[in-house]
């Protein structure tokens, strides 16, 4: 894909000019922008991990939604983090189990299913919401000795909260598992090829409960970090569309965990190249078209990167067993 | 006995998500008859209830045609919402800023504007999925937001009333509102007869049998010679262009202006009432009438029951989950096997 390498070559010229010129604000915006691009990374690998093995997951969005509302009621409730990022990813894998229920063993329309945990999780969350609740903190901060005081690397990658660096092992942990392990290949074989998976005796059926239940889990985390590590609070819409772009962002990767990071961590630049621009007002647009520009970008991503890529060719379609 | 099964299952799908509801209200500490004693009364008992029922219905019946149609087609258009607030932006504008016009010329004119950038915004999605692949549920939910940002950009700017502190437009003039007979809302019968023209288009004309074989099977409608591109952008613009007439009849009818509050969640209801209904035109029908009845009496019961009207959300959510999930059917033989509702699903 050359249109990918030139993106990348201008962005990486564009990184190291600015740098040039001004490394403070440089350094700041591109570690804004791994902020800004991680969760949605996050959530793109919760649509890799169940469209790898043939299943369409459209509620991403809703298990954003309701494990970061359940991370942070229950933080809230406990006064602490780590129960509130427990309950969080578990309330991820749940909304997982329900995908596979709707999805693998009643057959439903994908695309329904993942809608309904979307509708589920609004429902859910605005009913139970309570206004005026807080946690004591959010996830601190953690410098990595050493890798910290490397110029521009050390702050962009080497100064986040644990989540952070929770999230982007677990990415790169999900690439090697994804094709270097049996795991990996019996879980892309079931995504292309079913029956012949099937006939080399893996269970379809259980792979993909289990796949789709460790993504949800991925979600989960994901929510958490939002919530208990980024902002801190939780109001209704908290997700804001961001499990969709995760979506087109799966796509532009080509359903690779390292080409969705990459998708993620340019989005999240344009976004906080955007900011800065705001705040030192070089140019003023209105709030209103700031808010808008990762909508537009998602609409543009898929519309440059659609059609070229290609699919899990079992994505979509219930798995019947053939009758012998 | 199928006419029988296709109305059982709706049937004990809202059964069930009441019960469900009076739980939650019994877990808060609240009585759940009271509340839906005090919800049905509110919105069914009087004529002045039934008039704000069926008020409340008309856009959720334009709406629910909307994911209707495409539906049919083989497309989930869950982006009636942003079409819906194109289209009531639209009209806004058409009917406060064009000065001078009788209403016979003015009020046309408003919801035409109305129907156009609706269309508009449908046509967007529609073409980013024929002619590159690009799935309608990403498209049609980032629109959404696009939309809802662009109408608070302008009601805060360039649309404002002038000389108010609200972020709104000025009101729309009285030769663009839509009059209202024996204090019903004249659009709930436009509704109504658009419900009607979409069954017969599907029942009996060639583009909706065309417009159908798309949606059950693309590979075998292209083989007959059915352009598959051209049925998706119709049923896009269809959809896009009734779901803006559903804003600009809320708009010139009821609100009367745009205003950034402007109830967005009838897109999503619409989403609901066309699965309920199981993607039959007629059936949106009862189904909005009811949503509609909910929606409208949903305050009421706060102040009986101190329940929140949130807990409506929720049972609609439920509703939505038992009618599209096998779910009743696996319980309950006889009614199994109702067809089931399929989109395109997400390659091409």
């Amino acid at each position: 894909m050359r249109s990918r390498w030139l993106m990348f070559a201008i962005t990486f010229i564009a990184i190291l000019y600015f740098y040039m010129r001004d490394s403070l604000v440089t350094t700041s915006v591109i570690g804004t922008a791994i902020t800004f691009g991680l969760p949605l990374a996050m959530a793109a690998m919760v649509g890799i991990m169940c469209e790898r093995t043939g299943i369409v997951n459209i509620g991403i969005e809703g298990t954003l939604l309701v494990s970061s509302f359940v991370g942070f009621f229950t933080a809230s409730a406990s006064g602490n983090l780590i129960l509130g990022l427990i309950s969080a990813v578990a309330m991820g894998a749940i909304s997982g189990l329900l995908l596979s229920l709707l999805a693998v063993t009643w057959k439903m329309d994908q695309i329904i299913a993942g809608t309904i945990i979307n509708i589920l999780a609004t429902g859910l969350t605005s009913f139970f919401y309570k206004q005026g609740h807080t946690i004591p903190s959010t996830f601190p901060e953690v410098d990595i000795p050493g890798l910290s005081s490397i110029p521009f690397f050390g702050p962009v990658l080497f100064m986040h909260g644990p989540l952070t660096y929770a999230g982007i092992i677990l990415i790169f942990v999900l690439w090697v598992a994804l094709y270097k392990t049996p795991w990996g290949l019996r879980s892309r074989a079931v995504g292309e090829h079913p029956s012949s998976a099937d006939t080399a005796g893996v269970s379809v059926i259980k792979l993909r409960y289990l796949n789709v239940a460790i993504a949800g889990a991925f979600g989960g985390l994901a929510g958490a970090y939002l919530t208990l590590e980024l902002v801190g609070s939780w109001d209704r819409g908290f997700s804001a569309g961001k499990g969709f772009t995760a979506l087109a962002l799966m796509i532009f990767g080509r359903w690779n965990p390292i080409g969705a990071l990459g998708a993620a961590i340019f989005f999240g630049t344009a976004q906080a190249v955007t900011n800065q621009l705001m705040i030192t007002q070089v140019v003023t647009i209105p709030q209103q078209f700031t808010n808008m520009l990762p909508y537009v970008l998602t609409i543009l991503i898929l519309a440059i990167s659609a059609g070229k890529v290609r699919a899990p060719a079992a994505e979509g379609q219930p798995y019947e067993k053939e009758q012998a | 006995m199928k006419y029988l099964r296709s109305w059982l299952l709706p049937a004990i799908a809202l059964l069930v998500a009441f019960a469900v509801g009076a739980l939650m209200m019994k877990i808060q500490g609240a009585n759940p008859f009271i509340a839906y004693k005090s919800l049905f009364t509110s919105a069914f008992g009087s004529s002045a209830g039934i008039a704000k029922t069926l008020g409340k219905a008309t856009p959720l019946i334009i709406s629910g045609l909307a994911v209707t149609i495409c539906l049919r087609a083989g497309l989930f258009n869950i982006g009636v919402q942003g079409q819906l607030l194109a289209g009531a932006l639209a009209s806004a504008w058409a009917g406060y800023a064009i000065k001078g016009l009788p209403t016979i010329i003015h009020l046309p004119l408003a919801l035409l504007f109305g129907v156009f950038f609706g269309a508009l915004t449908g046509i967007i999605a529609g073409a980013l999925k024929a002619f590159r692949g690009v799935h309608e549920v990403i498209t049609t939910i980032m629109l959404n937001s696009i939309v809802l940002q662009l109408g608070e950009y302008l009601a805060y700017g360039p649309f404002k009333e002038p000389g108010q502190q609200l972020a709104r437009t000025p009101e729309v003039l009285n030769s663009a509102k839509i009059p209202q007979i024996f204090g019903m809302p004249l659009g709930f019968f436009l509704g109504v007869a658009l419900a009607v023209i979409a069954w017969w288009v599907f029942k009996t004309t060639t583009s909706g049998f065309r417009m159908e074989t798309v949606g059950r099977n693309k590979s075998a409608a292209w083989y007959a010679g059915i352009s598959v591109k051209r049925s998706i952008l119709i049923s896009m613009f269809v959809g896009g262009a009734l779901a803006g007439l559903g804003g600009a009849i809320e708009t010139l009818g009821v609100v009367g202006r745009y205003e950034p509050a402007f109830n967005g969640g009838i897109g999503f209801d619409g989403i609901t009432i066309a699965l309920l209904g199981r993607a039959n035109p007629l059936a949106v029908i009862p189904g909005s009438i009811l949503f509609g009845g909910m929606r409208g009496a949903g305050a009421s019961m706060q102040f009986t029951a101190g329940v929140s009207p949130d807990i409506i959300d929720l049972i609609l959510a439920i509703v939505l989950f038992l009618v599209t999930a096998p779910l009743i059917g696996k319980m309950i033989k006889s009614i199994r096997d109702t067809e089931q509702i399929t989109t395109g699903g997400w390659g091409n």
